[in-house]
């Protein structure tokens, strides 16, 4: 018989964040690296259920609430950010974000 | 052996979804790629307890902010295919030694003594439900300061937003 422990939580956990760093390095289109930006920051999430569950507090399902918020917050100015790239050069790749430099 | 199907179902699902994100070509299955990714995850934390983290995941994740990517998606239009030449020297390189690092790193951690981190802490004998009324009672009272400043950081995003995206042209013809 064999027992689902936190430990398989945080090995999914460490898979999932490492998919979206591969995408993130990857891809080359802003939406799809905020996706992957996504990927990373629910990797993080499941690492706080998975303490919660294991210490048994309800701080970790806080910790989730916030990052969840913040997450929210992060998207909506980040689409905003490409939509006004795009509308200035026609495209959401980040090679051509050289001219945004200081 | 339900508690291992329950955990093996949405783990290979969870990873099948984030592989469909980073490698799917078209922005929309990209997309779907993220819900399927997003709901496996709100059934692991209904698994581990947290049923109401789990319904704001899936009102808040996979309801309103898919929403907004799709939205976005198809203002944009699905992008002209991807250019794959690299800018950056030797940038190919660099990514693949590091994810081979990364990924080395947690098969080495999880295979040691057979998938065991040697968490610091014993798995506590409490067995907490995440209902709203637990999560309540400790959202407004030791957390009710950073739960006031993350309803001011809300309207700043929203208003940065707004001033992002909103194109002011009158005031451009004026100036």
């Amino acid at each position: 018989m064999i027992e689902v422990t936190s430990d398989w939580y945080l090995t999914l956990s460490a898979i999932l964040f490492s998919i979206g760093f591969l995408g993130m390095m990857v891809r080359k289109n802003a939406l799809i690296m905020f996706m992957c930006i996504e990927l990373m920051l629910n990797a993080v999430n499941l690492t706080f259920i998975t303490a919660s569950k294991h210490l048994g507090s309800v701080d970790g399902q806080i910790a989730v609430f916030f990052v969840l918020v913040v997450a929210a917050a992060e998207v909506v100015v980040g689409l905003a950010i490409i939509v006004s790239i795009f509308k200035k050069q026609e495209s959401a790749s980040v090679d051509m974000l050289s001219s945004s430099k200081g | 052996m339900i508690e291992l199907l329950l955990f093996a179902i949405p783990a290979s699902l969870l990873i099948l979804g984030a592989l469909i994100v980073v490698f799917a070509k078209n922005p929309v299955h990209n997309a779907m790629g993220l819900v399927l990714t997003l709901t496996s995850l709100a059934i692991l934390y209904i698994t581990l307890n947290a049923t109401f983290v789990a319904m704001v995941q899936m009102l808040v994740y996979a309801g309103a902010v898919m929403t907004l990517f799709l939205f976005v998606i198809m203002m944009i239009g699905v992008d002209k295919p991807e250019q794959t030449k690299e800018q950056i020297k030797g940038q190919k390189l660099l990514i693949s030694g590091t994810l081979i690092l990364l990924v080395s790193i947690v098969v080495f951690i999880s295979l040691q003594n057979g998938l065991n981190w040697n968490l610091l802490f014993p798995q506590s004998e409490i067995s907490l439900e995440g209902t709203p009324a637990i999560l309540a009672s400790a959202l407004f009272t030791s957390w009710v300061f950073p739960f006031e400043v993350i309803s001011i950081l809300l309207i700043v995003a929203t208003t940065a937003a707004i001033a992002l995206a909103y194109e002011f042209k009158q005031s451009s013809d004026n100036d």
